[in-house]
């Protein structure tokens, strides 16, 4: 096994033993059980309410996880000086980076499953207990296999939310990199309306200003698929290939940076 | 080849936040360590001895200067499958058990699982973690994680070991515990390159000491040559009588220990078989006769406070 295999399955044996992580999931699971109990409150509504609730739910848990463990992935290493003894082996610093990045991404994936498999049994549990004739008025069933697009895509984002926590870990505070991942988040969900910025504005130089900002920041918004999947509308192959080239292209980029800073960073 | 070699070594760090200024931490250190050696790294606080142990393992990069161990650059991939390195007051992860640390680190250096364990166990048994190896790490003491770190030093079987403040943190049982380790370490022909508070740790073990002070390398070499001043002999008897006690106290120094033992401590220059001889035919019984030096503690001390002397002129 490689060193990078090796320090992701050492990233990955530490953070599933991480209580933040198992009262994160927890919640995550609670809240997509509550999905059901508020779909009850809605009038034949309920079955796009538990996807609409579930999906959100996944994504938002995920964004924490992915957030408080990968600011913490390099920054607390180096606070803590455990990498002190890591960088001392014979291992190469761009393969504690990429190690400690596929170990969270790993970690990430298995919390995602798990958060997947509550939906699915939540709606599992829906199809069972309804009539036929009720269930006549879904626009897709229940435990749609079309839902994974959705779950995919979470994934995908959150592997990018994670390449970025990780870039600014290298060289800032656990603090100051969660507040810049999720300034870089909530500014990366308003992509598209900064692409279109110079449509409504007097100045030519703010406009450029926002446009090219809009092709610096990577286009979040893009991978929710929450309502094409809870309304039954497919989401095309070309758009799933290429949203997911822009992320790796993206989190080529933000791991290419983050290996460099690293690499030439005094530990002191 | 040399096991370390050290030339004009300096590291500058930038401090200050608006207008960061440079400040010299290790200043044109020249330093050679031969194999089997058990060098002792000494001196105050901020003086440069975690700098270089930094520099050593390529923590951090030098400003100039070069720094090799076994005849390669210090901080090589290659250089590293060869050294063990204990930081100051080490951490580890919480959520880890002291042996899957050790097949952690094992597995670094190329030990596939069998291996791995095997050589955690070997370890972990050589610094005395036993029962608690299946322990997570966030339940040990500050002693036993010095002892894992220790451990993890070890795991890859070094050639050179770094140790940086080894005896932090023990009481005086895990102290003599490390001692005689790094005593067996250096009976087995490691070459030990270790800092410590502890002088009386440091002079028991090292065969070699080198003396910073603000980023300078102001002494160094073989204890033996350090030129130690002899203090004199310190003398213990007993069933010698009260009148004997008090003539020699008019001259010497005698103290009464218990059970009528009794120390006298003579001056350099006074023969000591001659205060024997003259105590045998008195009835008096010789416990033991010793030279007494000066300690490596008062060495460090009076050669930083020269060098500080020589500055304010």
């Amino acid at each position: 096994m490689s060193a990078v295999a090796k320090i992701a399955v050492h990233v990955f044996r530490d953070s599933v033993r991480d209580k933040v992580l198992y009262n994160l999931v927890l919640f995550a699971v609670l809240m997509i059980s509550a999905s059901y109990l508020i779909g009850q409150l809605t009038a034949g509504q309920d079955i796009k309410i538990i996807k609409d609730l579930g999906l959100t739910a996944t994504s938002v848990f995920g964004l924490f996880i992915a957030i408080f463990i990968g600011v913490g992935l390099v920054s607390r290493e180096v606070r803590r000086r455990s990498i002190y003894t890591i960088l001392s082996k014979p291992v190469r610093r761009h393969e504690v980076i990429l190690g400690k990045y596929v170990g969270l991404v790993l970690t990430l994936a298995v919390n995602l499953a798990i958060m997947t498999a509550a939906v699915y049994a939540v709606l599992g549990y829906m199809s069972l207990t309804e009539s036929e004739e009720f269930k006549r008025g879904w626009e897709a069933p229940a435990t749609d296999p079309a839902m994974l697009v959705a779950f995919l895509l979470i994934l995908v984002q959150l592997m990018l939310v994670t390449a970025i926590a990780l870039f600014f870990s290298t060289f800032s505070s656990p603090m100051l990199a969660a507040v810049m991942t999720g300034a870089l988040y909530v500014a990366g969900h308003f992509n598209a309306d900064l692409r279109s910025v110079h449509e409504f504005v007097d100045s030519a130089v703010v406009g450029a200003l926002a446009t090219g900002v809009s092709y610096v920041l990577p286009d979040l918004a893009a991978f929710n698929v929450t309502a094409q999947v809870v309304h039954a509308q497919p989401v095309g192959l070309a758009y799933v290939v290429a949203i997911c080239g822009h992320a790796l292209a993206y989190i080529g980029v933000l791991l290419v940076g983050a290996m460099s800073v690293f690499s030439r960073r005094d530990f002191v | 080849m040399h096991a370390v070699r050290l030339q004009r070594l300096t590291k500058d760090f930038r401090r200050g936040f608006w207008r960061p200024r440079p400040h010299r931490a290790l200043d044109g250190v020249t330093l050679d360590v031969d194999p089997g050696d058990v060098i002792g790294y000494l001196g105050p606080n901020g003086s440069g001895k975690t700098t270089t142990f930094k520099l050593l393992t390529q923590l951090i990069f030098p400003t100039a200067g070069t720094a090799e161990v076994l005849g390669r650059p210090a901080g090589d991939v290659e250089t590293r499958r060869r050294i063990g390195f204990l930081p100051e007051n080490p951490y580890f992860y919480d959520n880890l058990t002291a042996e899957e640390l050790l097949r952690y680190f094992a597995g670094l250096f190329g030990c596939d699982g069998r291996e791995a364990r095997r050589r955690a166990s070997t370890v972990l048994d050589r610094v005395g973690i036993g029962d608690e190896r299946g322990t997570h790490l966030r339940k040990y003491s500050k002693g036993m994680l010095q002892r894992v770190g220790i451990a993890q030093a070890l795991v890859n079987d070094p050639e050179v070991l770094f140790l940086d403040e080894p005896m932090s943190g023990l009481d005086p049982l895990g102290r003599r515990d490390v001692r005689n380790l790094l005593l067996s370490l250096r009976d087995e022909g490691r070459t030990l390159f270790f800092s410590s508070h502890i002088l009386t740790d440091a002079e028991a073990v090292c065969s070699h000491v080198a003396i910073l002070d603000k980023g300078k390398l102001i002494a160094g070499g073989r204890i033996a040559d350090l030129g130690l001043k002899v203090r004199g002999w310190e003398l213990v008897v007993t069933d010698i009588s009260q009148s004997r006690v008090d003539a020699l106290a008019s001259t010497d120094n005698v103290t009464h220990v218990s059970d009528g033992r009794y120390v006298i401590e003579l001056p350099p220059d006074r023969p000591p078989e001659q205060v024997v001889s003259e105590l045998a035919e008195c009835g008096a019984r010789i416990l033991s006769l010793n030279p007494t030096h000066e300690t490596l503690e008062e060495f460090l001390v009076h050669q930083v406070g020269l060098k500080q002397e020589e500055q304010r002129v």
